[in-house]
């Protein structure tokens, strides 16, 4: 696969090409979705947001067809914390696997702090094989979005990966490259 | 009984997003599906034997840590039980440096 440099450029990460074409490690997720995922988390400012990545997943490469919001149940401590609730990822994975999705990963928000993964994020990730995509929201405002993939095979050996983000302006173009 | 596998764990589920048991509880339940996927084991159990902490089961739409009877609760072909790994996660006060070579 070729990536341009404008390509990259549009990312948001900045990964130096050689770099992330040698981990091949990718999202790719369409510009209305990427919009939305920036969008809730200036919505739930300055708490954080979260919500679920359904798609395909493809060697190193997953794909974003679809998002969905999910409610932060950690009323105790939203600015600081989020958790899903298991009862909606139950409902989420049972609509994903009825359109021929799947859970591909999962995103949330970090008021007032860089789009970095965090320990508790590295702790409370359990996902293996999964994108976890973290934007920071500026005094309401949407900056950065990253994707950190959480590779190992055990909970013992989890640990984050950086990946690319790349964002397709049409879901056709998204939808036929995901099935190549 | 059908059991939902999710994504991480179908890679040691012959691939499969749902994998179909005859099983008389819950528990007999998770037993069939690690005798036939005996891969998942070490997913879903510490090396003591218990479920991981982070492991939610749900059978139909009811959390089994909330059934009386938990994992020795009934089950009966129809059934869905929903294997979940829990998602949370948040900013540390003290953020852990581990990804410098990202935009902040």
């Amino acid at each position: 696969m070729t990536v341009s440099r404008r390509a990259w450029h549009k990312m948001g990460v900045a990964l130096q090409p050689q770099q992330s074409l040698l981990s091949k490690l990718m999202l790719r997720i369409v510009q209305f979705e990427y919009d939305a995922i920036r969008q809730h988390g200036e919505e739930t400012y300055p708490h954080e947001c979260c919500g679920v990545l359904l798609g395909r997943t493809d060697d190193h490469i997953r794909t974003v067809i679809r998002t969905v919001r999910c409610g932060n149940t950690r009323s105790d401590s939203p600015h600081n914390r989020y958790h899903i609730a298991p009862q909606e990822l139950v409902h989420i994975q049972r609509q994903a696997r009825e359109a021929g999705l799947e859970i591909v990963g999962f995103y949330h928000s970090h008021p007032d702090h860089p789009a970095r993964w965090s320990q508790t994020d590295l702790v409370e990730a359990h996902w293996i094989g999964c994108s976890y995509v973290i934007t920071s929201v500026e005094r309401g405002q949407a900056k950065i979005t990253n994707s950190f993939l959480l590779a190992g095979e055990l909970e013992e050996d989890k640990r984050f990966e950086n990946e690319a983000v790349s964002v397709a302006a049409e879901v056709a173009t998204i939808a036929n490259e995901s099935t190549r | 009984m059908k059991i939902f596998i999710p994504t991480p764990l179908r890679q040691y589920a012959g691939k499969q997003d749902a994998v179909e048991v005859h099983a008389s509880t819950v528990s007999d339940a998770l037993t069939k599906l690690t005798s036939t996927h005996p891969d998942l084991k070490r997913h879903l159990y510490t090396d003591d034997g218990k479920l991981r902490a982070f492991v939610n089961l749900y059978l139909n739409d009811e959390d089994v840590r909330y059934l009386s009877e938990k994992e020795n609760t009934r089950v009966k072909d129809g059934d869905h039980l929903s294997i979940i790994p829990s998602i949370a996660g948040g900013i540390d006060l003290l953020l852990f440096d581990g990804a410098c070579n990202v935009r902040n």
